[in-house]
């Protein structure tokens, strides 16, 4: 026990100040999002409050969980975004049709996410980024193909190659921030580069949501999601550039031009990527994808936006930075 | 060894590879004597509904079990039994497909009937949480079958204790009958408002029958075949 308890705080003595204190930062938010809604609850008492009050208590526990995970150790936090995508995928699968003669096939295909996170571990990146998009897409029919049911295969083919992307390829993008060499990112490393994307993702949906309550009017796809609009998509999206230009010295490598485009495109991805999902929902006739995060619904529905945020911000600064990390690793 | 089996087997089970949708779960009791009775897909079943009673009551949770599949090796009885806690009883094949009608039986045959349910009786009157299957067995996956009599039955002679219907989907996906490898699912769990016994057999069991659809009504969930 006080081997495990050395070990932590040795653990938490190689986190960057920066990191610490972007942590404290987070938490105060959240303090200040309790105060705020025990004075509603204060001023209003006659309405209902319940579902406020529980998101932001689910707002508190996921805090303190990935907190920890950023904290401890890499492995640790490497562990912790594959059973996010763990998650992810079962509850991804247990809402779409399945054929029940692919239920060894839905094995394989949960095969992937331990073997993903193994490449990142390795800083395997050439596997990483093509182990799902390429084998899991060739290897996953040929699977299906041995057991011979052809009834519903390309619907069966495709629904499950799009959850693979969507929950574990996308999602294990931010766990590759973290094996980047520490000199590219000197005061933040690697879990700077995943605070920044993460709580600017997050942060975004929030800002997004209340611009939306306050100053909404026009519908933005009233077809998909209704409760989404223009004031509130602009008004986020101007909040995240203006975060993300302000975060960016503290927490990643990024110049200021650059951390603009980084909050544009965390600003839209996280849009597109809440309605894509919203759009899943809709089409399977049901309002949460699970009772997993009370508040919020299921695990989806919190890492909707960050399905896309993460790859479009992964390659942004790939693109900005790969050939750099290339070399530092060659090193 | 129960207490070991629950934290290290069952909990993680059911909580990490599978996970749980729980409705109404206020409805369900919060000590015994009770009656627990719910759609049957999967072995997993049991276990689910053992995670969700509080672990308090562990002790006193008793599944109800087919005798001539648990007992049917040394080794799974004594793990039915001693790690389980089944209360084994015995089905009738012959009888199960014609249940419904309520045949004139002889006296012999009334009397054994009476003595299958013996054990669960005295377990309600120990005070213990009873989980039943009304359906007799896990039949095809993610289908409900008919229900047999064996709830009304015991209603019938314990007519004080609350008979708390619970609908589960999702298990049958994760372990169907014939199948020996788990796949992760989601699984959803309903449970309803408590039944009491208001005097006719048949009444009973299709007013069970009733609520049970209702609950499944409640989800919506996605084809699987």
């Amino acid at each position: 026990m006080t081997g495990w308890v050395a070990r932590a705080a040795a653990a938490v003595e190689h986190v960057s100040p920066v990191v610490a204190w972007a942590l404290g930062a987070i938490f105060a938010i959240l303090l200040t999002a309790t105060a705020a809604v025990w004075v509603l609850g204060r001023l209003r008492p006659e309405a209902d409050w319940t579902e406020l009050r529980q998101r932001v208590r689910t707002w508190w526990v996921m805090a303190a969980v990935f907190a920890l995970a950023l904290l401890l150790s890499r492995r640790v936090s490497l562990a912790f975004f594959a059973f996010v995508s763990f998650l992810a995928l079962k509850e991804y699968l247990s809402l779409i049709p399945t054929r029940r003669a692919d239920r060894s096939v839905l094995l394989w295909a949960y095969l992937a996410i331990p073997l993903q996170y193994l490449w990142i571990d390795m800083r395997w990146y050439g596997m990483f980024i093509i182990f799902i998009p390429v084998y899991a897409f060739l290897l996953l029919p040929m699977r299906m193909v041995l057991i011979g049911e052809t009834e519903g295969f390309l619907r069966a083919a495709g629904t499950l190659h799009w959850g693979l992307m969507a929950t574990v390829f996308s999602v294990s993008h931010v766990a590759f921030l973290l094996v980047l060499p520490q000199d590219l990112n000197p005061h933040g490393g690697g879990p700077g580069l995943v605070l920044y994307l993460v709580f600017l993702t997050q942060f975004n949906d929030v800002a997004q949501y209340l611009w939306g309550r306050t100053l909404g009017r026009h519908k933005v796809i009233p077809r998909v999601s209704p409760g989404k609009t223009v004031e509130g998509l602009l008004g986020g999206l101007i909040t995240t550039v203006a975060l993300a230009w302000l975060l960016a010295p503290w927490l990643t490598p990024l110049t200021a031009g650059e951390a603009l485009v980084a909050g544009v495109v965390i600003g839209l991805g996280g849009f597109i990527g809440d309605v894509v999902i919203s759009a899943l929902k809709r089409d399977l006739g049901i309002k949460d994808s699970g009772t997993l995060l009370p508040g919020h619904g299921g695990i989806l529905d919190r890492i909707d936006s960050l399905s896309y945020t993460a790859p479009l911000f992964f390659h942004l600064f790939w693109y900005l930075h790969g050939p750099l990390v290339t070399r530092l690793w060659d090193r | 060894m129960r207490w070991l089996f629950f934290w290290l087997l069952v909990r993680p089970v059911v909580l990490i590879g599978l996970g749980r949708n729980v409705r109404h779960r206020e409805r369900l009791p919060a000590g015994g004597p009770a009656i627990v009775a719910a759609n049957h897909n999967s072995h997993l079943d049991t276990m689910v509904l053992m995670t969700l009673l509080p672990s308090r009551l562990l002790p006193k949770v008793r599944p109800v079990a087919a005798a001539d599949y648990f007992l049917r090796t040394r080794l799974l009885a004594w793990f039915a039994l001693r790690i389980v806690g089944i209360i084994p009883i015995e089905r009738r094949p012959a009888a199960a497909a014609g249940e419904p009608s309520p045949s004139p039986a002889p006296p012999a045959g009334g009397e054994r009937r009476a003595d299958v349910l013996a054990g669960v009786e005295a377990a309600l009157a120990r005070g213990d949480i009873v989980i039943l299957f009304p359906e007799g067995s896990r039949g095809e996956p993610e289908r409900l079958s008919d229900f047999k009599s064996g709830v009304a039955r015991l209603a019938e002679r314990c007519p004080a204790v609350p008979v708390i219907p619970v609908f589960l989907h999702g298990l049958g996906k994760a372990l169907p009958r014939g199948s020996a490898l788990p796949v992760p699912f989601f699984c959803d769990v309903f449970v309803g408002e408590p039944l009491t016994w208001q005097g006719d057999r048949k009444a009973y069991v299709e007013e069970l029958r009733r609520r049970m659809d209702e609950l499944a009504a409640e989800g919506r969930f996605a084809a699987w075949t």
